[in-house]
């Protein structure tokens, strides 16, 4: 227990353990995101200064800078950060439920039941915000609830979650392939660049609903995790310590699948977001249980610095962000496992 | 031995059962022919309509779906015997991957629309995604253990995915091409490509059929089938060959198919117990008369078009998958 302090206040009615080296993962985490959140709104196709940028969010800039801090560049960055931290925090949530490593909403079904419905949206109506991410919210919510019952006999193994989540995915993704193939090359491609995950002309009528949706499901993460954490000690000593173990596993995926929502109406499925953030925190913080936090954290600076890269190794609007953090997620973990495993 | 009747018999069933399917497959399409026909074709071939269709469209489309059946099952059930993992897939692993974004970098760097060529990159692509992840998941003490596998598989398979995206987004001609590629399909795929890649499933079911006796040493545990004095380290790389020769044959001739690999295996098991050389034996089998069921399927259902066999397998494999997980307790490999 060598690096744990336990901070209290009033005496002894408030306490929390607090585990030194994931404060400092998280503080460096924050860090980390505000660097590279302030180097997305600088570079660009026009560069700012520093002054530039902070004149500006004071209000005080020239119009066109204002124009492209406030509403190009800020909310954007916003998006990236409230999604790649929404993602990370599910992404530990059911990886906690599940207690696999594997077991994030990609295969659990819930990102292709999204990707399905949205594609549908895009190719029939042509792809307005409303109804795509209205078919991701709808699409991802009713898959989400049918893998669940469908995994729910004689007490829902997490094991068996999985399971059942891969041949919902799979069909899932066979049906969306065969919307895409069947479609007009154009929406195609809309759909395929929707599949992929970007924030490209994500402003303000992104960022205010998915953070008013974030606003209302942080508390409920916050008050759900101290269970998980006792839940993962194993099913029977939760019970023994008082947790209604059934009840608070379908309000924690119930959590976690908002999350997912939100985050995947507001970007498209980023890919591997919610499966490498929680991992690549596991193993800074050395920390084993949900972690929560540092994954939350972890999530925000992938997708911000996945974009960053994207857009200046390949210009503005070429490359979406989900395939950047594809690849960067998951040359980072491979070279974590490849350097725990040696 | 008591239980090698039953065994037999049931093999005997299922071959049955495939012979059947093949002859079906062989009379439906955007142009039915009876099944009298269909037999008389095959015992005296002639070159009427009848026989043009039969000889030159549905017979070696059959062939080929027995084939890339048989490689896709045998693939699947080397996986999870190998890493005593019931998600092992090809999918999973990260081959799939490989053979696709490989078969991509073709399109897109040659600019090659000759399934002939995907042959050597889907194979290419397959052996090393397999190596990447073998590399990544057994190295140093501790070889491979089955979670380590599917993660450095899981991270490996992002990659590519990653890879893919790009290329196709990026390159809108590729990715119109790759669109249809990718739903994996028994049809124009080009003359001739059942015999560039027959060799292929070839060796690698031979060696399958070798690794047979040494994978039931594995399924006891690494430490038992060592002292068993199974070699574990050539089982895996013996394992690992004829999973990428099965795998990147069978993408390269079909595209990517889903489900075969992860279903059979099970089913197999379900039938005929833990035996790992019974369930390769009843792998081909069943594999082949899956994959022939759901082409078929696909060909009946959108007449005069067709649902490709990809999409047909994953609809018609995932319930069935679910209903296996459902019904059982989940069998621990």
């Amino acid at each position: 227990m060598t690096g744990r302090r336990t901070i209290r206040a009033g005496g002894e009615r408030l306490s929390a353990p607090l585990h030194v080296r994931s404060a400092l993962v998280c503080a460096g985490l924050v860090a980390v995101a505000l660097a590279v959140g302030l180097a997305s709104i600088a570079t660009g196709d026009f560069s700012l200064t520093p002054d530039e940028i902070v004149d500006a969010l004071l209000g005080r800039g020239a119009a066109g800078t204002s124009f492209i801090v406030w509403d190009l560049r800020l909310p954007r960055l916003l998006v990236g950060l409230l999604v790649g931290g929404a993602l990370g925090a599910a992404g530990a949530i059911f990886q906690s439920l599940t207690r696999n490593p594997l077991g994030s909403p990609d295969i659990i079904g819930f990102t292709w039941g999204a990707a399905a419905a949205a594609v549908l949206a895009i190719i029939v109506t042509g792809g307005g915000q409303l109804a795509t991410a209205g078919g991701a919210l709808a699409g991802g919510t009713l898959t989400a609830a049918a893998v669940y019952l469908l995994a729910l006999r004689g007490g829902d193994s997490g094991y068996r979650l999985i399971l059942v989540g891969i041949g919902i995915s799979a069909m899932l993704a066979a049906l969306t392939a065969l919307l895409i193939a069947r479609a007009q090359l154009g929406s195609a491609q809309a759909a395929r660049a929707w599949l992929a995950g970007t924030l490209d002309g994500r402003g303000w009528e992104y960022a205010l609903p998915l953070g008013a949706a974030l606003v209302v499901l942080a508390p409920l993460v916050a008050a759900l995790v101290p269970r998980l954490a006792v839940i993962e000690l194993g099913e029977d000593a939760a019970r023994g310590l008082g947790v209604d173990v059934q009840r608070s596993r379908l309000a924690m995926l119930a959590v976690a699948v908002a999350l997912t929502a939100v985050a995947t109406a507001a970007t498209g499925p980023i890919a591997f977001v919610a499966l490498a953030a929680p991992q690549l925190a596991r193993r800074l913080t050395r920390l084993s249980g949900p972690n929560v936090v540092a994954a939350a954290l972890m999530g925000a600076t992938l997708l911000v610095s996945g974009d960053l890269l994207s857009q200046r190794l390949f210009g503005s609007g070429q490359l979406p962000v989900g395939v950047t953090t594809g690849a960067l997620g998951a040359v980072y973990l491979i070279w974590l496992l490849q350097r725990r495993w040696r | 031995m008591t239980r090698t009747a039953p065994r037999v018999l049931g093999i005997a069933g299922l071959l049955a059962g495939l012979v059947v399917v093949m002859l079906v497959s062989v009379a439906v399409g955007a142009r039915p022919i009876p099944l009298g026909t269909v037999v008389d074709q095959i015992l005296h071939p002639d070159r009427t309509p009848e026989g043009i269709v039969v000889h030159d469209l549905r017979i070696p489309r059959t062939l080929l779906g027995v084939m890339v059946g048989a490689a896709l099952g045998v693939a699947g059930t080397l996986m999870q015997a190998l890493t005593r993992n019931p998600l092992a897939d090809p999918g999973l692993l990260g081959v799939n991957a490989g053979a696709a974004a490989a078969v991509v970098l073709a399109m897109v760097v040659l600019g090659t629309t000759a399934p002939a060529a995907y042959v050597w990159f889907a194979l290419l692509g397959a052996l090393a995604a397999l190596l990447l992840v073998h590399a990544l998941g057994a190295r140093g003490h501790g070889v491979g253990t089955p979670a380590r596998l599917a993660l450095a598989g899981m991270a490996v398979s992002a990659a590519l995915a990653a890879l893919v995206a790009a290329m196709i987004l990026l390159r809108p001609t590729v990715f119109d091409q790759f669109r249809e590629w990718e739903l994996g399909s028994l049809s124009g795929r080009g003359q001739g490509i059942a015999a560039t890649v027959a060799p292929f499933v070839g060796v690698g079911l031979l060696v399958a059929v070798a690794l047979g006796r040494p994978l039931n040493a594995i399924a006891l545990g690494e430490e038992t089938g060592r002292a068993l004095g199974a070699h574990i380290g050539r089982i895996r790389a013996a394992g690992a060959l004829a999973v990428a020769l099965l795998c990147g044959a069978a993408t390269a001739a079909a595209g990517p198919i889903g489900f075969i690999g992860l279903v059979v295996p099970h089913m197999a098991r379900v039938i005929c117990g833990p035996d790992q050389r019974w369930i390769l034996a009843y792998a081909v089998v069943l594999a082949p008369t899956l994959l022939l069921g759901a082409d078929v399927i696909g060909r009946v259902v959108d007449r005069p078009g067709e649902v490709q066999v990809g999409v047909v397998t994953a609809l018609l494999g995932a319930p069935a998958f679910i209903a296996l997980v459902r019904r059982r307790r989940l069998v621990r490999l």
